[in-house]
């Protein structure tokens, strides 16, 4: 192209971009697969026996740069002890008007007492309810995150809603490809490695590949699902299109 | 009566109670469909670019959106209505409807279609046709300069106040390039009036005025129709990264209503007034078909004012706002300078052969000395620079002056 011409690059841009599809998503009505590793609500998690895994150190909330955590331990009662450890978590409170989701609590419990769910949905409409107590943040008898009721809860949020990374981990290290790096969690278990430097990667252990497809418009060619290119891809997108009957029957 | 139907041929056999209800329905269905239009415009504007930009654009109200623009009216006129304590009261509250009023105007001389016959009246489909015809156009475009200057002062605001004095130096310095061009259609026509601008280029495409007299008007005319419409990327007057809102900051409810409602006629006016002076207005190929014949020429002025109206949202996504030195270098001393130019030869040539080329040579020559004269005033130093000179060599205080100082101090 000649370079008097290169002014009508943004004309030509502006106009391509009108047949590609929106990268916005009507949120109340589609709601956009999470990133693997989104931080979101905290969790208490247990042991399980059904013991609490906190252990009252507030080393969390010395490490919260936000200052939104505060925890208070208590000598665990001997006849009936709340965690395995000598003290437990009495009261545990994070303020989420002040929480920035940077994770650090998470980092510095010992016990993997405090991680962090996807969800973000926080509705509140006085400052007292932004404070979440143990009553909000314990996980339930199955090891999930409570279901609060103010939450958007879907089909196939629950299974990859738990399990951490810590945020030094040599994730990017081609020697840790195929190594499980997630904590495992009570409820949805250890979940499968993520993907290193090489193109081996099982998207759908992982969770990530409801993400690459609502991404795969705006992906570049080489980050493209193998299970979305070429003719397998519109073999699978026809697919998806109309299930077959043997399923239907199934049901 | 004369005098009227010499105007309109609508007024030929008098004027009887038929003739003032044609008139009236007219003016009716004009300002009906313009209102329309500008809703329509607004939810165009805004859907389009946010499609170029990979959004939804408005999808809540109505069929793809389409009511926004409605609900949005709605909501500004049950707002607030504040008026700044520094305001003065009067101009404030007058400042929108001259912005407005003016773009309403303008559109009452643009030919829609063709002409109609109604019981034995012919009827031409545009709101009036007044002999100075395009001046109409020229002189809203003035007073629409009012519109924003005077809601800029008279808000009583700092920020407005220097986005209408941006606003009125800009549309000032656009207006005499836009003139220049309009001169030089008014030559080529031998007439003011839009009916007979129309009418001059209804034999094809070969006739139309942005092919005979060459593209450079055209160009010319687009870029200072943008840059009267203050719309991107000659948007100074709205840069909201340097002056909040720009001239209608202090605006709020109905009255910023007004001024959006007036902005956004303003880009079909001129879409439609740029259809007409180059691209024929409603001429356009016209099957044969009985009693419907009408419909057609006003589908070729919609479709070449939507293109017009897409080309300005277009604008918009695609470039990048000017500084405000380079939109006056632009205005002053490329596009006056190429319109006069343009203007001299086109005239030239209206003339004989001999005059039109030696018009160019006039031109070629005034261009060199043009290019000369900006190739030296750019080395000039201008600002602060001019009168004090440069740091290092800035007289500094003697010694003895240091000396006395220091000791004072001491």
């Amino acid at each position: 192209m000649p370079r008097v011409l290169n002014f009508f690059g943004g004309f030509n841009l502006t106009l391509r971009h009108i047949a590609r599809p929106a990268v916005t998503v009507s949120y109340p009505q589609a709601k956009r697969p999470k990133q693997p590793r989104q931080h979101g609500r905290h969790v208490l998690n247990r042991y399980e026996d059904g013991m609490e895994k906190c252990i009252g150190c507030e080393l969390c909330a010395g490490v919260c740069p936000a200052d939104c955590i505060y925890v208070r331990g208590l000598d665990n009662p001997p006849d009936h002890p709340v965690s395995p450890g000598e003290r437990y978590g009495y009261v545990y409170e994070i303020n989420y008007l002040r929480c920035i989701h940077c994770d650090l609590c998470v980092e510095a419990c010992p016990t993997q007492a405090i991680t962090e769910s996807k969800m973000f949905e926080f509705s509140f409409t006085n400052r007292s309810d932004a404070i979440y107590t143990k009553k909000e943040l314990v996980v339930d008898d199955a090891g999930f995150p409570q279901r609060l009721p103010w939450e958007d809860w879907r089909e196939g949020e629950a299974a990859m809603t738990g399990g951490w990374m810590r945020a030094t981990s040599p994730a990017g290290d081609a020697r840790y490809e195929g190594e499980i790096q997630w904590t495992a969690d009570l409820g949805a278990g250890l979940r499968a490695a993520e993907g290193g430097q090489s193109e081996n990667r099982n998207d759908e252990a992982t969770g990530s590949k409801l993400l690459r497809r609502a991404f795969a418009k705006h992906i570049l060619p080489e980050d493209m699902p193998l299970d979305m290119v070429g003719l397998r891809g519109k073999i699978n997108e026809l697919k998806a299109k109309r299930p077959s009957k043997k399923k239907v029957v199934k049901k | 009566m004369n005098w009227l139907a010499s105007v309109d041929p609508l007024y030929a056999h008098g004027t009887t109670g038929v003739v003032i209800l044609i008139a009236v329905i007219k003016l009716v269905v004009g300002f009906a469909s313009i209102m329309g239009a500008v809703t329509l415009m607004i939810w165009f504007e805004r859907k389009a670019i946010s499609k170029m930009q990979s959004r939804i654009g408005p999808q809540r109200w109505g069929p793809f959106g389409l009511l926004q623009t409605l609900a949005d009216g709605i909501k500004l006129f049950f707002k607030e209505d504040l008026i700044p304590a520094e305001a003065d009261r009067f101009v404030f509250k007058l400042a929108p409807y001259l912005s407005l009023v003016p773009a309403l105007i303008t559109f009452s001389i643009v030919p829609v279609g063709g002409t109609l016959h109604i019981a034995g009246h012919a009827v031409q489909l545009q709101i009036a046709n007044p002999p100075m015809g395009i001046l109409v156009m020229l002189a809203m475009s003035g007073i629409s300069v009012y519109g924003v200057m005077l809601a800029g002062w008279a808000s009583g605001s700092k920020y407005p106040l220097i986005s209408s004095v941006r606003a009125s130096a800009q549309m000032i310095s656009y207006e005499a390039a836009l003139g220049m061009t309009i001169v030089t259609i008014i030559l080529a026509t031998g007439s003011l009036s839009t009916h007979d601008i129309v009418t001059s280029q209804a034999h094809g495409v070969w006739h139309w005025n942005l092919i005979r007299l060459g593209i450079v008007p055209f160009v010319v005319f687009l870029i200072a129709i943008t840059a009267e419409l203050n719309r991107p990327p000659f948007d100074v007057v709205e840069a909201e990264t340097e002056l909040v809102g720009g001239f209608n900051t202090e605006y709020s409810s109905i009255r910023f209503a007004l001024f959006y409602l007036a902005e956004f006629m303003n880009t079909i006016t001129m879409s439609a007034i740029l259809v007409t002076l180059f691209f024929g207005g409603p001429a356009g190929y016209v099957p044969p078909v009985p009693h419907f014949a009408w419909v057609f020429p006003i589908i070729w002025f919609l479709g070449k004012t939507v293109a017009f109206a897409f080309a300005y949202i277009w604008f918009r996504a695609a470039l990048p706002r000017f500084r405000y030195d380079q939109l006056m270098d632009l205005g002053w001393k490329r596009l006056i300078p190429l319109s006069l130019g343009w203007m001299l030869i086109v005239a030239g040539f209206l003339v004989n052969r001999w005059w039109g080329i030696s018009m160019i040579v006039t031109v070629v020559i005034g261009w060199f000395v043009l290019t000369r004269a900006y190739a030296l005033g750019a080395d000039r130093t201008t600002g602060a620079e001019s009168v004090l000179p440069e740091v290092g060599r800035r007289p500094t205080p003697s010694r003895l002056y240091r000396q006395r100082t220091s000791k004072g101090e001491k």
